[in-house]
Parts: structure tokens; sequence; C-alpha cells
């Protein structure tokens, strides 16, 4: 795949604070990107730096071999749906979509064709006329990703797009976006918060942190195999234990020594294990590895949250199946579900 | 509720004594005659025939002309102020309000009367254009002055709601038509100016009616000859003692200006 947008040491400060530190980072053709961090994390500001509202400090962005990061927003071949839609108070559906071509001063004829064709992308045909103030959250949502369309950018923007819509709704909105972005064939980036939608929806996942990447991966890379405590605590739930790697392949923790599949790592290094809670499986307790007594049990709706309680710490785990509160418990898990990541600050 | 009710009933029977009496009264006299006794009035419609003399026609084109001027030069110096206003950060923005406002502390007759002591014949602005080597010139008692005293007692009328409108306005629709391709200038005449039109069409309706009703401007600057639609009814009220001519001409007035307001509200929602 050819790249896009390269985005070359990035840095970018707000009166005394630093909220980007140095972002590196490829995006290629026709992907879908997603930008993945608590709030003031700065992948809202990243993407503000690639839109053109926001000059970085230092770095490159480039744009097709490019340097694009002074050149103005109305220059950029990118588009971007708005948190809140931004949609024009005064203009009609039509004169909102419109408003692009409008500026490009093209035929009224074409312009007509390209908005019904949009207004069929995102299934708001019999929308026209209708003023956009009077619409539900999701159709203006759908006017403002059509804006942006009608235009064909080569990358769309998307700034936390689905953060206004119920959660029924952004389910729906989430499959559409995938939909479309398969349809119109084009690069998206999108900026979210939610750790669920970036999985469902990208085919990479950036994970920031305090204006800086922590990993960019695939989504099963991502979930799988997080590089560190931080990506592990904020891509689902984990339990991370501090361990010691004897050698490849062989790590300890709670003074017991697992086999697992990492290497590379420094003999005797400090390490941190990731164990999803769904891959800690509970037998009896001279089967266990581990052994522990069960101290809660939550029902979830699919399944139940256990607490187990052992001699160094507590671990949290997710069954189908019901453990009586006190029950004396072993606990096992595969080679493959220890996931070893380098201790952070190291 | 209930007692929020209560609070406002003295203002209700204020707004009767103050408003609605008077203009009742003012409605009565314009369609009668006979002074201003209420004794033996007479209903008639002689008041509205007389003002078709062509001598108060006159006066009415006078003080609409005089009325748009002012409103016209108003917004071209208050828009961009408003705007200019509009872009700086908030703190600033409110000092700059207050010094727009500040004039409007000071009581209208003695910023009129300085502005005698600018234009008239033997002031400032003669003598410092004497010393200069230049001739006099003769603005006093002119329209030229009428007009200075109207736009410099109004302009802040007109900046104030444009200024209100333009920071109301969500930012983020600048940045969006900048996103879709729009430079600075088709930004400005396709989004800001077009969502500031409530706080233009505020602006230029309140300086309108206050300058066509105006009389003391235009008495002062335009010399004891000058008459506009105020002086007339001034006049009438206070010299000629015809109360009821002088309503008849209020009468009218308050209609038009009613109307004015329609047409632009429509404007406004079309708009």
């Amino acid at each position: 795949m050819k790249k896009l947008i390269q985005l070359k040491n990035l840095t970018k400060n707000f009166d005394d604070q630093q909220v980007l530190k140095g972002i590196d980072l490829n995006i290629y053709e026709n992907e879908f990107l997603t930008l993945l961090g608590p709030s003031g994390c700065g992948k809202t500001t990243t993407l503000r730096i690639i839109a053109g509202f926001e000059e970085p400090n230092e770095g490159e962005v480039i744009f097709d071999e490019i340097d694009i990061a002074k050149v103005p927003p109305y220059k950029r071949e990118i588009n971007t749906v708005f948190q809140k839609y931004a949609l024009f108070p005064h203009l009609n559906v039509f004169d909102n979509i419109a408003f692009g071509l409008n500026i490009k001063k093209m035929d009224k004829s074409v312009i007509k064709e390209k908005v019904r064709r949009m207004l069929a992308l995102v299934g708001l045909s019999d929308y026209e006329y209708r003023d956009v103030t009077l619409l539900s959250g999701g159709q203006q949502q759908r006017v403002a990703i059509a804006r942006a369309l009608v235009n064909e950018p080569k990358v769309l923007l998307l700034d936390e797009p689905l953060g206004a819509l119920d959660a029924k709704m952004r389910k729906e909105m989430q499959a559409e976006l995938q939909k479309i972005q398969k349809e119109v064939g084009i690069t998206f980036i999108y900026v979210t918060h939610d750790q669920e939608e970036a999985l469902t929806m990208s085919d990479t996942v950036v994970v920031m942190n305090q204006g800086e990447i922590q990993q960019i991966g695939t989504p099963v890379d991502i979930y799988n195999e997080p590089e560190n405590r931080f990506v592990a605590e904020f891509i689902g739930e984990s339990n991370i234990i501090e361990a010691v790697m004897l050698k490849d392949l062989l790590v300890k923790f709670d003074d017991v020594e697992f086999e697992c599949v990492d290497k590379g790592f420094k003999k005797k290094e400090e390490v941190e294990v990731v164990l999803r809670p769904e891959d800690i499986n509970i037998v009896k307790p001279e089967k266990g590895k581990l052994k522990g007594k069960v101290k809660s049990i939550v029902f979830k709706g699919v399944h139940y949250e256990i607490i187990v309680e052992t001699k160094y710490r507590e671990y949290m785990i997710h069954t189908t199946d019901f453990y009586e509160v006190g029950l004396k418990v072993g606990l096992v898990f595969d080679p493959e579900d220890i996931h070893v990541m380098y201790k952070m600050g190291n | 509720m209930k007692h929020l009710k209560n609070i406002i009933r003295p203002y209700i029977v204020w707004s009767i004594i103050m408003i609605v009496v008077p203009l009742l009264l003012v409605f009565l006299y314009a369609f009668t005659v006979g002074g201003n006794s209420l004794v033996n009035i007479k209903f008639s419609f002689d008041n509205f025939k007389r003002f078709s003399d062509i001598v108060y026609l006159e006066v009415f084109i006078k003080s609409f002309r005089i009325g748009l001027l002012t409103t016209a030069i108003c917004f071209v110096l208050g828009y961009p102020l408003a705007y200019i206003i509009s872009r700086f950060k908030e703190s600033t923005q409110s000092i700059l309000i207050l010094f727009v406002t500040i004039p409007m502390w000071i009581n209208m007759l003695l910023r009129t009367y300085a502005w005698i002591s600018i234009i008239s014949q033997n002031g400032i602005l003669n003598s410092f254009l004497n010393k200069l080597g230049f001739d006099s010139i003769n603005i006093m008692y002119t329209d030229t002055a009428v007009l200075i005293g109207l736009v410099c007692n109004f302009l802040p009328l007109m900046v104030i709601p444009i200024h209100t409108s333009l920071t109301k306005m969500d930012k983020t629709l600048i940045e969006a038509a900048h996103d879709l391709g729009a430079n600075e200038v088709q930004t400005f005449f396709n989004i800001t100016f077009k969502l500031s039109m409530p706080g233009v069409i505020n602006g230029v309706f309140i300086v309108f009616i206050t300058s066509i009703s105006a009389f003391i401007i235009p008495k002062l600057l335009g010399g004891g000859q000058y008459m506009l639609i105020g002086n007339i009814i001034e006049t009438q009220f206070l010299h000629v003692m015809d109360w009821n001519f002088g309503s008849a001409i209020s009468l009218i007035l308050i209609v038009i200006i009613i109307a004015i307001n329609r047409v632009l509200k429509k404007f406004d929602l079309e708009g």
C-alpha cells in the first residue's frame, strides 16, 4: 500500500503545555485508521494538524510527498466531519452538502447530481430541502458525512463523530461508516476515546497517551499483544502482574514459573504480564497453577465477573459458570494467553 | 409561580399608567379636534388631511433620507468595528465594548454641544485648519452636521447587537467552511455575515427608528429652521400647542415604525 500521509516528529504546545511530544505516523491509502486515547492525549490536536486548523510547532505533515504543515485548510484535499457536526444553520440539507461544490463554482446540474448521489449514499434521499436544525442527531451526522464526502477528498477526518448519539444509533452508524468507507475507498482517520468503537471499525489503531503514541497495530494486535501497561489497561479489562523474564519462553510471577510464547527480553528482565479475564479458567484447587478463593461474583449479563483472591494478589476472571463466594479454586491459563510487556518507563 | 406573578403586578400597573394610557390619549387626540380640553371633543380626520400638505410630506421624506443615511453610515462603520472587536480574546472584548458604550454614559445634550464647539464657524476644527493654512469649512447648520451628530450618538446601538450575534456564533462553523474549501473572504460572506444578520437587522432597526424620530440633535446641529419629523411633533406640542395635529403625526410615525419592524422581522426569518 502507498503511504498517503506521513507525520514526522510533530510537536505542539498550547501556552506552556506540550500536547504533542513528537508524533511519527504513516497513514496509508484506503486505510481506516483510528486515533484512540483518553481525553487530553493529543488525538484531536493531531487530527486538527492534519486538517490544517492548527500549525505544528515542529515537524512535518507530508501529504502525497509534499509538506503541507503550513498550507491553509481550504487548500487541502482533506475534509472533516466535526464532533458536533457544525452544519450551517442558515442552509438546508441540500445547500449544506453543496457548500463545497458551490465554492468551487461547479455547474449547477453537476452539483445537483453529486449531492443527490451523496444523499442516497447516506440514506437521506427524501431530505433535500429539510431544515438542518430540525433533523435528529443521527440525520445531522449523515448530512455532515455527505457534506464532507461530496468533495471527493483523499482523506476523511472524523472527530468523535458518534459521541453525541445514543448507544443503539452509535452501533448502526459504526456499521454504516465502515460500509461507506469501503464504498468510497478513501482513507478515514477517526478519533475516539471509545476502545470498543476503535476495535470494531479500524484497520489500524493508534493508541495515544499524554501526547505520545503508545502502540500502532491492528485491533487484534492491540488487544492481544499490548506493548505496555497503559495500552493493556485502556483496551479491555486486564490483570496486570509484575513478573521476571527468566529466559526466552519462561516467565515467573507469584513464585511460579510459567511457559510463555514471548522472547527477546534480557535475562532476568523485570516485565509486566497481562492476563485477560476471559483467558483464565477456574479449576479444582489441586489442578490449578495458582490457588485462591472466590472473593466476589457479579453477574454482568453474558458472563460473571469473579474476583479470586490468591496469596499475592486478586485476579479478575470472566466466565459463564457460577462459583460460590468463599470456594477454594485453582486458576489455569495457556502459554499463549500470557502477554509479556516491557515495564512502563523502561 | 404564583408569587412571581404577584411580583410583576406593579410593573403592569406602571406600564398601564406610563405607556398604555398616554398612547390611548395620543390615539384619541389624533382623531379629534377642539384643543386640549376633553369636554368639547369632536371626532374628525382633519388632522390627517392636514398632514397631506406638501410641506409636511417633504419633512417626512427628509427625515427618512437622514434616517437612512445615518443607518447606512452606522452600518458601514459599525459592522467592521463589531467584527474586529469580536476577534479579540474575551477579556479584551469587554474592555473594547466598554469604550464603545462609554459615550452613552454622558448626557446626549453635552455630547451634542461638544460637537458644536468642534464644528462651528469659530470652532476647534476650523481654527486647526486655519493654522495649517486651509480655508475654514462651513458644516455647522447643514445636513452634514446633523449626520455627524446622529451617527456619533447612535453608532453604539449598531455595534452592540452585531457584536453580540458575532460572538454567539459557533466558531467551528468557520472551520467547517475553511475545511470545505472556502477562503477567508468566501467564509465571511457565506457564513459569518449571514449568521450575523439577526444582529444587523436589530442594529438597523434601532438606529433607523431613533434617528428618524430624533429632535434635539437636528435642532442643535441643524439650526432652528432645520425640520425633521421629531421637530414638527415637538413644535406642535410645545410651541403651537396643537396637540391634536402633533398626536396625528406621532401616530403616523408609530404605524410606519411598526410596519418597518414587521418587514425586517420577516426578512430575518427568511434570511
